[in-house]
């Protein structure tokens, strides 16, 4: 196969298929160090925070929240619609990145899944609690019953919870399905009898005939060919909670592809955010590489700038509409009470991320991994900034409120943070980051020693 | 008595060219194991496409007709109920479920129909025959005929493209 050599390698090092299975199996196989003990101390504990803070809410109910009248909507579902976002771009990467037959997404694919796991079942936990009687969560579904009623399918509401449902079993499993392989890999390398029994379980009989793989690349592509279309759909689907609504700030047709584009801007944020540590933690420079970092940095940029265009289209609709409350919404979200919430979502997802048009920043891994702190906070204040700014001014000047959240609030949210960098720090010791056999599957094409011969 | 042999390799596309000379030999190929997929080798094993995607299609289809009917059922002749006016069958409002059902669907049934045809699964009984499969070795298993007569010219093709353990082996059946 030709391959221009220019091209920057996917796979730096000489490596052989052998290499890249002891390097990456090097962290499920050896002891973990401290700073994992720590890291899982400091996250265990948010967890706990987040479960006596929840266990808090259920008893004494949602009263607990600074939700009033006038803003029914807080931190609760911002933190949905911000998990639910980061949990877009596993699958993205995973399917639509496979459609396209990017090669660099071999190295990041099943990490930014387990990610995106991770994020969905964060972001689920917060309309459930918001039901403020979680134990009779089982009534959003269509079940028969001795009132006779079926719930509404004209609601978004409803549309979410099956998006959402579909899009986490169907993401798990593209991702079980991928790991497999993998899975066998670890299985044959483990040496007590009892992780070979427990990993040859959940490698489900893995041997590598020729006919499994054929099955097995076969139903990868079409299952990413369900999953790009179910990807845009799922955010789509969040914004119609608001867009369907009528109130002002929130009724825009633009909502469905400015959700989307900024859930995968987000998603990509809070996956190089990991990476960029995992990478160095546990010696993966070589399969992550800074050309990696760049390519996601670059769908940053451009996924940012739709947003920032989203923005300020909104704005423009705002005035070109000439409906003075919608003109009202946007002028008050920028100089209103909630002024300080617009501008850091301003400056943190439409100014910062057109530094990366700068190559050296684009290939910087400090700048890079700063900068993607930056968004998630702006993703964050994003809903925020829709959710509360559009809600606090009603039509009635009477109903006016401000919100702020409470401890409890707070300590929900750190505690999902919690949740989900803890469910990540176990993954990176039970399955491997990286997919094994994909990455063996690229070497030829992309691997630093064929693309260089002359040097070795 | 069924007779076969095995060989080992370090490089796909030795196994490839190997796996193309058997095949202009007419000698039949019983499986390959490898720790990735080799592409370019289905044809040579004579393999047909998958049949996945149309699985995938046919449950999908079935996930749209359950989810399209069982909403408009439950709207219209189940329990009509009037939802601020919104007419009872409404279209648009029951594609995002009709949508989403359908992936749903597809997704189980292929992977349902990848597990059951590979016959993988939850302590399904496989031989695993060798622990480097996984890793870096690719294995070709030939069949061969009961007379011994094909052994010399397998052996050689394979010994041409430096496949290495090459062994014979004979079960009762």
């Amino acid at each position: 196969m030709y391959v221009s050599p220019i091209r920057e390698p996917l796979i730096r090092g000489k490596k052989t298929y052998n290499k890249i299975t002891q390097e990456i199996a090097a962290p499920i196989e050896g002891k973990a160090g401290k700073a994992w003990y720590a890291g899982i101390a400091l996250t265990g504990s948010a967890v706990l925070l987040g479960l006596i803070m929840i266990g808090y809410t259920v008893w004494e109910g949602i009263g607990t929240w600074g939700l009033n009248k006038t803003i029914g909507w807080g931190w609760g579902i911002t933190n949905f619609v911000w998990w639910i976002g980061i949990g877009h771009a596993g699958t993205f990467i995973s399917a639509i990145l496979l459609l396209f037959r990017q090669k660099w997404r071999t190295s990041i694919n099943r990490s930014a899944e387990a990610m995106t796991l991770f994020a969905v079942m964060c972001a689920g936990l917060f309309p459930l609690i918001h039901m403020g009687r979680p134990l009779l969560a089982f009534f959003v579904f269509p079940y028969p019953n001795t009132r006779g009623l079926w719930v509404n399918f004209n609601s978004p509401l409803l549309w979410d919870v099956f998006a959402i449902s579909t899009y986490f079993t169907v993401s798990l499993l593209f991702w079980y399905i991928g790991l497999i392989p993998d899975i066998g890999t670890i299985r044959d390398r483990m040496k007590s009898k009892a992780k070979k029994w427990i990993y040859g379980m959940l490698s489900f009989g893995w041997t590598g005939s020729a006919k499994h793989w054929q099955r097995h690349e076969s139903i990868s592509l079409i299952l990413a060919g369900l999953a790009a279309p179910l990807v845009l759909s799922v955010h789509s689907i969040v914004s119609m909670d608001f867009a369907t609504s009528v109130i002002p700030g929130w009724h825009t047709t633009i909502f469905p592809p400015y959700f989307v584009s900024g859930a995968i801007f987000s998603g990509f944020a809070m996956v190089l955010t990991l990476l960029i540590i995992t990478r160095k933690v546990l010696n993966l420079e070589n399969y992550i590489t800074v050309g990696h970092v760049e390519s996601m940095n670059k769908i940053i940029i451009a996924t940012g700038s739709i947003v920032g265009i989203a923005y300020i289209t909104e704005l423009f609709m705002a005035w070109y509409s000439g409906v003075e409350y919608e003109q009202y919404a946007f002028m008050n979200r920028a100089t209103g009470p909630y002024w300080w919430a617009y501008w850091i979502m301003m400056s943190c997802n439409v100014i910062s991320p057109q530094l990366l048009w700068f190559k050296k920043l684009r290939r910087s891994l400090v700048f890079s991994f700063i900068l993607s702190i930056f968004i998630n906070i702006g993703m964050w204040f994003e809903r925020f900034v829709i959710i509360v700014t559009s809600l606090h001014r009603d039509y009635l000047p009477s109903s006016w409120e401000m919100y702020k959240p409470t401890i409890v609030e707070v300590g929900i949210f750190i505690g999902t943070l919690g949740l989900f960098f803890t469910l990540f720090l176990l993954f990176i010791r039970v399955f491997p980051v990286i997919a094994i056999a994909e990455v063996k599957g690229v070497l030829k094409s992309s691997g630093e020693k064929n693309l260089n011969p002359d040097k070795n | 008595m069924r007779r076969y042999i095995s060989a080992y390799f370090e490089d796909e596309e030795n196994l490839l060219r190997a796996a193309k000379d058997l095949k202009n030999n007419n000698i039949s190929i019983q499986d390959v194991l490898s720790p990735f997929p080799i592409h370019g080798l289905d044809p040579i094993l004579g393999f047909k496409k998958s049949l996945i995607p149309t699985v995938g299609f046919i449950s999908g289809a079935i996930g749209t007709i359950v989810a399209f009917g069982f909403q408009t059922w439950a709207f219209t002749v189940d329990y009509p109920l009037f939802i601020g006016g919104k007419p009872h069958f409404s279209i648009p409002s029951f594609i995002p479920i009709t949508f989403e059902l359908t992936v749903l669907f597809a997704a189980f049934g292929m992977v349902t129909a990848f597990l059951v045809r590979s016959k993988l699964g939850p302590g399904a009984k496989k031989t695993i025959h060798d622990e480097r499969i996984t890793d870096d070795h690719f294995v070709i298993i030939v069949d061969l005929e009961e007379s011994g007569s094909q052994d010399g010219m397998v052996e050689e093709i394979l010994l041409k493209e430096m496949a290495q353990e090459i062994q014979v082996k004979e079960i009762e059946l």
